[in-house]
């Protein structure tokens, strides 16, 4: 059994009630009317597979595989344009991260979705010394795909590069590591303890 | 008037060597003009920005910004946090706003910040640069100041998401914020309040992740200050600044477009018409050189 049928059948095949106790402001998601509002907001929503008022009406129609398995949540720019629009209030943009990174955490999002691949290298490279480094980060972003797209991607973006080497925005020397946090090591402590406290407190709702 | 202190979180964009270091440059010499001095959070982190999420859960990121203020309580407790950065100021805001409201979030925040032998109480104010600008200084005060008014420029006001929403800036409507406009007035440019795209997203990360998205959006942001015969575009998110201004040339290769738009932050427009030099005041960080304001600069 994977860890998303072993989640699944811990809330008895009910999907709002596994989204309430695992996702960010899931408990928020019943109180959705279906205005689409939010969808209309949406800078990318032509590109949703299903729009945020679709995943709200999924979730309590326990459409489970559709609702992880989509690159929809990944679409969100964190905008806030639907929260600040939506009549009930809802906290969209931090349920869709919350989505996202549920079904991240379960590895049922779409492997090759790019924004999950990109905010996975944003908190590695994060949590290494507690400060982005972006050097690091843009050229993993590059060669997200492989070394032959990475050259080409790289050779695409030379001018934006140099633009910003030249302006003092960008340093090769922080190829070499650059500073970060001096208690780094503080920082994961505290990192791996707040993931410890949030995964038990799933486990508690569950039982 | 006494000097103000702030407890200061830079992020990572604005250190040495980062993407928006020229905002932190035109940010000091923004507040020596104005005799703000600036302490440090010492030991500061990341805040997990926009796009933390898909490995970070919602305490990692809230003991993030939990680090941030529990650091700043000790060194400086008496003073606000203030944030230059957009997503700094957000998600440290928001992280209070969620600490306080929530009594088990902050007793579970704690238990994670005792595994570094830290603890918060989130009392501190977080505000964004912008806000110290309009509520401690105000646009009267902040005028009075200028040496050398910010003639002939007409300045889009591009406001951007993530200083508007969801919290704004001084009261003001999500859909048609004003103040970056009564910014640029006050410095003796003219503004541009139509500016119909001021507060459409750039594509925040995802200009990373997704680029043809974004740029698409991007374009949009361009052509509307074209469209009303803007000479450059001011902002106060360091994400904003950079999407806006470095795929210029990419957007150019893909829509056939000639877009040569300067994009500036407020703290650079501010310390030119403070007459201070071009230098001192960023310009030397525009990968879109904003020859106007440098000629003001240089006079």
């Amino acid at each position: 059994m994977t860890m998303s049928e072993a989640a699944a059948r811990s809330y008895r095949g009910n999907f709002l009630k596994e989204v309430e106790a695992n996702v960010e402001e899931g408990d928020w998601v019943k109180m959705c009317m279906q205005c689409g509002v939010c969808s209309g907001s949406c800078p990318l929503g032509p590109y949703w597979d299903y729009p945020p008022h679709e995943i709200f009406m999924m979730i309590r129609a326990n459409k489970r595989d559709e609702v992880l398995g989509s690159s929809s949540m990944w679409m969100c720019t964190s905008c806030y344009n639907c929260v600040v629009r939506c009549p009930r209030g809802l906290p969209i943009t931090h349920i869709m991260h919350g989505l996202a990174h549920y079904a991240d955490r379960l590895d049922i999002a779409p492997a090759d979705q790019p924004t999950r691949k990109f905010a996975k290298m944003f908190w590695k490279n994060l949590t290494r010394t507690g400060r982005v480094n972006e050097l690091r980060l843009g050229l993993a972003l590059y060669f997200m795909n492989g070394m032959g797209e990475g050259l080409k991607t790289s050779i695409k973006m030379k001018d934006v590069g140099l633009g910003m080497v030249k302006t003092k925005r960008m340093n090769p020397v922080e190829m070499m590591g650059g500073r970060g946090c001096e208690d780094a090591e503080g920082l994961r402590a505290i990192l791996d303890k707040a993931r410890e406290i949030e995964l038990a407190k799933a486990e508690k709702f569950q039982a | 008037m006494a000097r103000k202190e702030y407890s200061f979180y830079p992020g990572c964009s604005s250190r040495k060597g980062a993407s928006a270091s020229n905002y932190r440059v035109s940010v000091e010499t923004m507040c020596e003009e104005l005799d703000v001095q600036l302490n440090d959070i010492p030991d500061w982190n990341c805040c997990g920005a926009s796009i933390g999420y898909a490995a970070g859960g919602e305490l990692p990121r809230l003991a993030l910004s939990a680090r941030n203020m529990a650091l700043s309580e000790q060194a400086h407790p008496d003073q606000d946090i203030v944030a230059t950065c957009a997503a700094c100021w957000l998600s440290t805001r928001g992280t209070r706003d969620r600490l306080l409201e929530d009594g088990d979030l902050m007793q579970e925040t704690n238990q994670a910040l005792a595994a570094a032998g830290l603890k918060v109480e989130a009392k501190q104010k977080v505000r964004h640069m912008v806000e110290v600008l309009i509520e401690d200084f105000g646009y009267e005060d902040l005028g009075n100041r200028v040496k050398k008014p910010l003639n002939g420029v007409r300045i889009a006001g591009y406001v951007g998401c993530q200083t508007n929403r969801p919290f704004g800036i001084d009261g003001e409507s999500f859909e048609n914020p004003v103040y970056l406009d009564k910014l640029v007035e006050t410095l003796g440019a003219e503004s541009v309040p139509r500016y119909e795209k001021k507060v459409q997203c750039c594509g925040g990360a995802l200009a990373f992740s997704e680029p043809e998205k974004s740029q698409a959006l991007i374009k949009e942001i361009l052509e509307a200050a074209y469209d009303h015969d803007a000479h450059m575009i001011v902002t106060p998110c360091p994400v904003c600044q950079m999407n806006v201004e470095i795929y210029q040339g990419h957007i150019n290769q893909q829509y056939g477009t000639k877009f040569q738009m300067p994009v500036v932050y407020y703290s650079t427009l501010i310390s030119v018409a403070y007459g201070r030099s071009a230098k001192a005041s960023g310009l030397n960080g525009q990968v879109v050189r904003a020859k106007q304001l440098e000629r003001i600069a240089d006079q």
